[in-house]
C-alpha cells in the first residue's frame, strides 16, 4: 500500500456536520479529506432561507451558509472531493473505503451523509419524477411560473418551501395529513401571509398522482373527515415529508443501524465498527436542525482526535 | 473531445453550483444558461433533459454528438466531459 494514500481522517459527507467536523480537525493541523456525493452543504445548501441557525440576524440562504462554511474549512485545509463510497471495511489498523473514485485508506472515519427528503409512495411519484413530481423547490420551482402546485407535508420544510414556491406559482394547495402543521409557529405564520395563494388542506392524504399527455394534471387525495375522494388540479407537486437517512451503502452487520437506517452510536459518537464515528442527521437520535448538526461536527472532531491520539494508528 | 458546454441553472440551485464548480476544476471552461434571468429558454432545458429541473448540462462533442446530463450526477458527467 502507498502510505500517501493513508488519510489521517476522511469524513463522508459535505454537509454542515462535516464541514465543522473538518474546520476543527483541520485546524489542529490533522490531515483532513471530505467525500461528497451531492452538494457541498447537503440539505442546507438546496434550503431557500436559514432563519434558525445562530449568528445572523436576518437569516441566511443556504447557499451562502454552506459556501462559507466550505470556505471556512478550506482555508484550515481541508479537501473536498466529489464522488461516492460503495464500501467500508477494516485492513489492519486502518480503514479501508472503496469509492468511485478507487480505493482510500484512513486511520479514522466519520459518516456524515446526513439524510433526503422521503418519498410519499404513491402510484404516479415514481413515473412523474422530476417531470412533475420533486422534492427541492430551490432547484425545480422556477419551472412553475403562474402555474398551480400541490405541497404535500405539514413540517418545517413543507411550509417553507411552500412560502419559497409563491415566487412562481399562481396557487399552490398544501396537503396535510394531520389535522395541525407541525411546523414552527413562524413557518406556519409565513403560511398564513400567504393564504392569497396557499390553501391548506389539514386532514387530507395524498392517495395518487395522475398525469395525462406526459404531464401532471392532478393529486388525488381522500378527505379524512369525510373520507371523500378529492381531486387537486395541479402543474406540478413538491413532496416534503420527512427525512430518510442516507445509508443505503452502510453494511449493517458491520455498522449498526437502527430500524429506520440511522446509525448507532456509543456516547463518544462511535459506531459498532471501530474507529468509524457517525454525526448529524444521520445518526440516530439526531434532531435534524443544522445548529445541532454543527454542534455533534465539533464533538464529533474532538472525539475522532482523543481517538488517534489514543490509537496510533500507523501507516501500513 | 469537448467542444463546448452549456449548463441551464437557476439562481437558488445548490447542485447548478456543484456543476460548475466541478467543470472549472478540471479547467473545463462553458456557457451558463441562468433560467430566473432567461425565463424563455426554461422550454429548451425542458427539451433537452425531458425533465422539469436544474441542472441541466449539455456536453458538445468535436462531432456535433451531444450528451445531456440532469442534475448534479458525476457517474455521467466525468465520462461525458473526459
Amino acid at each position: 500500500m502507498d502510505k500517501h494514500t493513508v488519510h489521517e481522517v476522511i469524513m463522508i459527507g459535505a454537509g454542515p456536520t462535516a464541514l465543522t467536523a473538518g474546520i476543527y480537525t483541520s485546524r489542529e493541523d490533522i490531515e483532513t479529506l471530505l467525500f461528497e456525493k451531492g452538494a457541498v452543504g447537503g440539505l442546507a445548501a438546496v434550503t431557500d432561507h436559514i432563519d434558525n441557525y445562530p449568528g445572523f440576524a436576518d437569516g441566511v440562504d443556504g447557499l451562502v451558509l454552506a459556501d462559507q462554511m466550505r470556505k471556512q474549512a478550506e482555508r484550515f485545509g481541508a479537501k473536498i472531493e466529489l464522488g461516492e463510497v460503495t464500501s467500508i471495511n477494516h485492513e489492519g489498523k486502518l480503514i479501508k473505503l472503496e469509492t468511485t473514485s478507487g480505493v482510500m485508506h484512513a486511520k479514522a472515519l466519520l459518516v456524515a451523509t446526513g439524510s433526503d427528503y422521503k418519498k410519499v409512495g404513491v402510484p404516479g411519484e415514481k413515473e412523474f419524477f422530476a417531470r412533475g413530481v420533486h422534492y427541492c423547490a430551490t432547484c425545480d420551482g422556477a419551472f412553475y411560473r403562474d402555474k398551480r402546485l400541490v405541497v404535500v407535508g405539514g413540517g418545517n420544510s413543507a411550509t417553507q418551501e411552500a412560502v419559497f414556491l409563491t415566487r412562481f406559482a399562481t396557487h399552490i394547495d398544501m396537503l396535510v395529513r394531520a389535522d395541525h402543521f407541525r411546523a414552527s409557529d413562524v413557518l406556519q405564520e409565513e403560511v398564513a401571509k400567504h393564504k392569497d395563494k396557499i390553501t391548506v388542506h389539514f386532514n387530507t392524504t395524498t392517495d395518487e398522482i395522475v398525469g395525462q399527455d406526459n404531464k401532471v394534471v392532478k393529486v388525488v387525495g381522500t378527505d379524512k373527515k369525510t373520507g371523500k375522494k378529492v381531486d387537486f388540479p395541479t402543474d406540478g407537486v413538491f413532496v416534503f415529508v420527512g427525512l430518510q437517512p442516507n445509508t443505503s451503502f452502510i453494511d449493517p452487520k458491520k455498522i449498526e443501524l437502527d430500524e429506520i437506517g440511522f446509525i448507532k452510536t456509543d456516547d463518544n459518537l462511535m459506531t459498532t465498527m471501530k474507529g468509524v464515528f457517525a454525526a448529524g442527521d444521520v445518526r440516530h437520535g439526531a434532531t435534524m436542525q443544522i445548529a445541532s448538526a454543527t454542534g455533534e461536527g465539533a464533538t464529533v472532531a474532538l472525539r475522532i482526535r482523543e481517538y488517534l491520539e489514543g490509537h496510533k494508528v500507523i501507516n501500513e | 473531445m469537448v467542444k463546448n458546454i452549456t449548463i441551464f441553472t437557476t439562481n437558488t440551485c445548490a447542485y447548478c453550483v456543484m456543476v460548475k464548480k466541478y467543470l472549472a476544476s478540471k479547467g473545463f471552461g462553458y456557457e451558463e444558461v441562468n433560467l430566473d434571468q432567461n425565463p424563455e429558454r426554461q422550454a429548451e432545458a425542458q427539451s433537452l433533459s425531458g425533465a422539469l429541473t436544474v441542472p441541466v448540462t449539455v456536453v458538445t462533442k468535436q462531432d456535433d454528438s451531444q450528451e445531456v446530463i440532469v442534475g448534479f450526477n458525476l457517474g455521467k458527467l466525468v465520462p461525458a466531459v473526459s
